[in-house]
């Protein structure tokens, strides 16, 4: 086509300098400027780049991974090529998570597993990532196509059903299980799980998972208001888990009572959710690629731009029986994890004097005294950082003795039961 | 109770509590459970009959009794409009709730997310969770389901979005 052009071109050419009547030549001059507009529009036809073997650092607009590379030069990172070999779960491919998987994408993250039961609606195009001309495919395959044109290197895996089900459940347990992307992995087949859902139901299904795998996850959210999210770190057995006490959200700052909820169920703003998935997968990276300070906790209250962060212990109360096995694990484990901590101590004492020093605070900037207040799961809301409440009750199992069960001996048979049922059913 | 209506209180609180705090992943602790469920839907369905406010029906799908499948019906304006009701049993129950679903509904009401599992209001939860593991599936359908096709059956026929099963005088809708 670009050859056809050309020849065009050229022909326009000839004949603006075979007119003898130079008025004519106008109108020529505008049908040469379209042809050169034809040209450039067929040179951004789509063409998918080829795979790439290694990540280079060679800063060249060809390679896609120089300014990426660029960070290890620098210093941020020390071995950024690493992200290749590590696999991340991304469970609720919506708002949040189809930016994240994106933004991982992007990173050249080595294999990201898609969960989401959902399809695409135009309802979903106030936020980021799908395009209208996905709606009606799953928000799984929909977001595989277009992050594998963006990064043919990233190992893609779809996953279509619901993992609150007893069925779901299962099939993502054996999904996280299976090593057969890095079979010399310790532990799980992936090294983070993250939860982009927008319901208590699936947090609470993730949770389960990740605790019964002893698998690190990081849960997100975005209040029903769009105004205020959150992100969490999740170790199993070593920081509260998602169970140990009622959810926290970020207040908003509004009264719940003059909060309009009538003919509603959520609002959404893509500018919420784009920061809270750019938070969830900055932390990601830093507790991947090891640098920063990976925050345990970090909220954001968009109405008055504050983000309240803060750590939770596990709760040795929870009433998750998976979370108290981790907690008994990771309380016997104390004693090697105090040795090799001393012995990391001493090696980095070794090298401190070979580190130019940046020490001089120039500016004399003193950072504002951030709010981190170490927290108990169990504890009650008291104990919370101001901008912080539950958004659940805790059960109050102990306070109402169980009702005595009427002595009734013949309605212990299941069969009996769901023969009543059906009878009074007809 | 605050944000409930006093009908909806009154019933609630004769639907008998359960006891056993298990899952559908929990074997033998499951069907202790199981029985629970049957017997407080068995009661709640016997009281809704003897007070002439019979709006449902519900069954097991599968002998784990993991996945119910039913109908309910509400009456506006003297006429009856049912739907069919299900719902599955999540792993992590009962500290979260079934979400209930009204296929035949989804997408025709901003009171619903996907799938059709309906929007509860902002006092459903946290009553559960202060209740885990007393409330089963009896007490969602009575604070969950209940409520909600009342406010919003009645916005559904007046707006048009649903006609009655008999109502043929105007074109059928998609
Ligand atoms: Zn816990």
């Amino acid at each position: 086509m670009e050859a056809e052009l050309k020849d065009m071109w050229n022909d326009l050419e000839s004949l603006k300098h075979s007119l003898t009547d130079p008025s004519l030549r106008g109108p020529v001059d505008k049908l040469q400027l379209h042809v050169e507009r034809l040209t450039n529009l067929s040179k951004s036809v789509p063409v998918r780049r080829s795979k790439v073997k290694d990540m280079s650092a060679e800063v060249v607009d060809s390679n896609p991974y120089s300014r990426l590379m660029a960070l290890q030069r620098m210093g941020i990172v020390e071995n950024y090529e690493r992200i290749r070999e590590f696999s991340v779960a991304i469970v609720g491919i919506g708002g949040v998570g189809s930016v994240a998987a994106e933004m991982l994408t992007r990173c050249g993250i080595g294999r990201l597993l898609l969960y989401d039961y959902d399809k695409v609606e135009l309802a979903n195009m106030n936020r980021l990532f799908f395009r209208p001309e996905q709606v009606g495919m799953t928000k799984t395959d929909a977001a595989v196509q277009t992050l594998a044109d963006i990064n043919p290197d990233v190992v893609l895996e779809s996953y279509t059903f619901n993992i609150t089900t007893v069925q779901g459940f299962e099939t993502f347990m054996s999904s996280l299980r299976n090593k057969s992307f890095s079979p010399t992995k310790e532990g799980s087949g992936v090294d983070l799980v993250l939860s982009c859902v927008d319901n208590y139901e699936a947090r609470m299904a993730v949770n389960q998972a990740c605790n019964e795998l002893n698998q690190t996850w990081m849960e997100s959210g975005v209040s029903e208001d769009a105004v205020s999210g959150h992100i969490q770190l999740l170790i199993p057995g070593e920081t509260a888990c998602f169970a140990c006490a009622p959810p926290l959200v970020v207040a908003s700052g509004i009264d719940e009572r003059t909060l309009k909820r009538e003919g509603v169920c959520a609002a959404s703003l893509p500018t919420t959710m784009g920061v809270v998935a750019g938070l969830l997968v900055q932390n990601t990276l830093k507790f991947l690629l090891k640098f920063g300070h990976v925050s345990p906790y970090l909220g954001y209250n968009s109405l008055k731009d504050y983000f309240p962060t803060m750590e939770m212990r596990p709760n040795p109360q929870c009433s998750n029986v998976a979370c108290l096995e981790r907690q008994k694990e990771f309380i016997i484990a104390k004693p090697a994890r105090d040795a090799a901590a001393m012995a990391k101590m001493e090696a980095e004492a070794l090298t401190v004097e070979e580190i130019p020093l940046h020490a001089d605070n120039e500016w004399n900037i003193s950072v504002v005294d951030e709010v981190e207040i170490e927290t108990v799961g169990a504890t009650s809301s008291d104990a919370l950082p101001e901008g912080l409440v539950r958004e659940l009750p805790n059960a109050d199992e102990s306070q109402h003795p169980p009702p005595a069960e009427p002595a009734a001996p013949s309605l212990d048979d299941l069969e009996d039961l769901k023969r009543q049922l059906e009878a009074l059913n007809s | 109770m605050e944000g409930w209506d006093p009908n909806t209180k009154s019933t609630l609180t004769q639907i008998p509590l359960l006891t056993t705090k298990a899952g559908p992943r929990d074997g033998a602790a499951w069907t202790q459970r199981l029985k629970e469920e049957y017997k407080a839907l068995i009661a709640y369905t016997q009281m809704n009959k003897s007070n002439d406010n019979d709006w449902f029906r519900i069954s097991a799908a599968n002998p784990e009794g993991t996945r119910w499948i039913g109908k309910c019906w509400y009456i506006h304006n003297l006429l009856k409009y049912e739907f069919d009701l299900q719902f599955d049993i999540p792993v992590t129950y009962p500290s979260t709730a079934p979400e209930l679903e009204l296929p035949e509904l989804d997408g025709k009401t901003q009171k619903m997310y996907r799938g059709g599992k309906i929007c509860l209001t902002i006092h459903f939860k946290p009553l559960w969770a202060k209740n885990c593991p007393r409330f089963g599936i009896a007490h969602a359908l009575c604070l969950g389901l209940a409520p909600w096709l009342a406010a919003e059956v009645p916005i559904l026929v007046d707006s048009g979005m649903i006609k009655h099963k008999d109502d043929t005088t105007s074109t059928s809708e998609s």
